[in-house]
């Protein structure tokens, strides 16, 4: 099966004074892909992923990101993606409605279009109650959720995920993960990092890196294999403490 | 209340306006034992253990330490918890050195005195003594924390959530770390958002919502799921949830890993059900009872 890239990276390194954060990636993403991008703390993950959505600038190498190029087109990579963290995604002190006019008018959208898509994603979600509630006052199971359908808006190419499901219940979580497949069965690229192990086990490739350097990239199967283990908990924990087994 | 109880908590309340963070808990923590609350954010954790902290006090309900009542024996109480609250909250413009003599200084003791404690944990960072808390890698600031909280030998060691954003493989070495406290026979209550964390400890809650919808050893609450679960894999995982969801006999379908997790309405539909996921198109469906895990059982107190 042929399938259309939308992530390349060749030999790409980034570099604070003599630190390397990232050393020599090469890896591709494809159209419609769940992708786990797993690593210990501080192996060099977050460097990565603001190269990725065009924040921060590769110190050598090639990075193609939906058709544009990392170093001379980041505007352009921007407007064709979508973001979400843990931490920090939507305005607290904003309602649900206003939450998404702001964020559709910033990648574009006419107010008609944003109109639209707010009805059919309060609908989708069974929100149409909470519209005009503050997100602070609403919890952060149903937070995330709808930060997760903001940041797919505008049907961006990619949508990156850090970390989008840390402290939520079980169900949520699951149901996070449900809106993640139905995501990327419409053909929009699932880029995510988690610490939930099992969750790696949802991906359709995942990589593991340490100390700046993708060690193993395959599938959640291919790698159990190629490491000899049970879970993909314990192919991450060979690699990134070698010493141990 | 049992002879080696530590804390008793009785009908502890506690709301914050019109959200009731934690409604009327009961429990007992054994002396010497790791015990785990193990619930989402908000399920009322950081709560309860300010409570326990002596630095606030529940609106309802009673609760002892020690023997001494947390309103007014908070002064001896405190002597005797270490606390290493979710938010690392060490000095960060005093070195490595000078906030472990800090924390041992303010609980009239010294580094040396209960060094023997902390060595395997403090031992790590040692080589770091002269740098300041604010310039370590997280893993290291969480060693530190660890050895502040326990360098006066208090008899509980109160962990919030230790283990929250750190990934698999140091949150393996903190557990493994709580482990070799054992022959001091500290008693140890820990938080953590991670079902598969309960398994480390000695008896478990879980929470939610404010309420203890469970207490109990971990493989007891395994133990505790009320129904046959079976473990389903497919080619395509999401297609096979989907259609799990479309059988008629099927109560619950939650993925798990690389399989799903299913329970049905009666008896013996894993037959009918195999022939209609392969009638779906589903390839190399593999269908297998397996026993419920922690998260298994939550779900189910979920519902």
């Amino acid at each position: 099966m042929i399938r259309n890239t939308v992530i390349s990276v060749h030999n790409l390194v980034k570099k604070f004074g003599k630190f390397i954060a990232n050393d020599h990636l090469n890896f591709e993403v494809y159209e419609g892909e769940i992708f786990g991008f797993l690593g210990a703390n501080g192996a060099g993950k977050t460097t990565a992923i603001r190269i990725l959505s065009g924040l921060s600038a590769p110190t050598s190498g090639e990075v193609i990101v939906a058709g544009f190029n990392a170093k001379k087109q980041p505007e352009k990579i921007k407007k064709s993606i979508g973001y979400m963290c843990q931490k920090f995604s939507l305005y607290e002190d904003l309602t649900v409605r206003e939450n998404i006019m702001l964020y559709g008018g910033i990648y574009g959208m006419s107010k008609k279009e944003i109109r639209e898509r707010t009805k059919s994603l309060l609908v989708r979600l069974h929100y149409e109650a909470y519209g005009d509630r503050l997100i602070a006052s609403l919890p952060l199971g149903l937070r995330q959720k709808l930060a997760f359908s903001v940041a797919v808006l505008h049907e961006p190419r990619i949508v990156f995920l850090d970390e989008p499901t840390g402290g939520v219940d079980p169900i949520t979580r699951r149901q996070f993960w449900e809106m993640i497949y139905e995501t990327a069965a419409r053909g929009i690229t699932v880029f995510v990092t988690t610490h939930y192990m099992d969750e790696a086990e949802y991906c359709d490739r995942v990589s593991i890196m340490s100390e700046g350097r993708i060690v193993a990239l395959d599938t959640p199967a291919g790698l159990k294999d190629q490491y000899h283990s049970e879970s993909v908990e314990e192919v991450f924990i060979k690699i990134t403490r070698p010493g141990k087994n | 209340m049992p002879a080696d109880c530590l804390i008793s908590a009785r009908h502890v309340s506690k709301s914050f306006g019109a959200i009731n963070a934690l409604n009327d808990l009961s429990f007992n923590v054994r002396e010497g034992e790791i015990f785990g609350f193990i619930g989402p954010d908000g399920a009322g954790k950081t709560t309860l253990f300010r409570i326990i902290t002596t630095l606030l006090l529940p609106d309802e309900g009673e609760m002892t330490i020690m023997g001494l009542d947390i309103r007014n024996g908070f002064r001896e109480l405190r002597k005797n918890i270490g606390y290493m609250p979710g938010r690392f909250s060490l000095y960060l413009d005093l070195s490595v050195g000078e906030n472990l003599n800090f924390y041992a200084t303010v609980f009239g003791t010294t580094v040396r005195e209960n060094y023997e404690l902390i060595r395997d944990i403090y031992s790590h960072i040692e080589p770091f003594e002269k740098r300041l808390a604010g310039k370590l890698s997280g893993g290291m600031k969480q060693k530190l924390a660890l050895s502040c909280a326990l360098i006066h030998k208090p008899a509980l060691l109160v962990l919030d959530e230790p283990t929250t954003g750190v990934d698999a493989a140091s949150r393996s070495e903190f557990w493994e770390m709580l482990k070799k406290l054992r022959p001091y026979n500290i008693t140890i209550i820990v938080s953590t958002p991670y079902m598969d964390e309960a398994m480390k400890c000695d008896r478990v809650a879980l929470i939610q919502e404010g309420k203890i919808l469970s207490i109990d050893e971990p493989e007891k609450i395994r133990d505790g799921f009320s129904r046959k679960l079976f473990s389903i894999r497919a080619s395509d995982k999401y297609k096979l949830i989907v259609a799990l969801r479309a059988f008629p006999g099927t109560v619950t379908a939650y993925p798990f890993g690389d399989s799903v997790h299913v329970t049905f309405k009666g008896d013996g539909l894993e037959n009918s059900v195999y022939e209609y996921l392969s009638q779906t198109g589903l390839k190399d469906v593999i269908i297998q009872e397996t026993r419920a895990g922690i998260e298994d059982r939550f779900l189910e107190l979920m519902e």
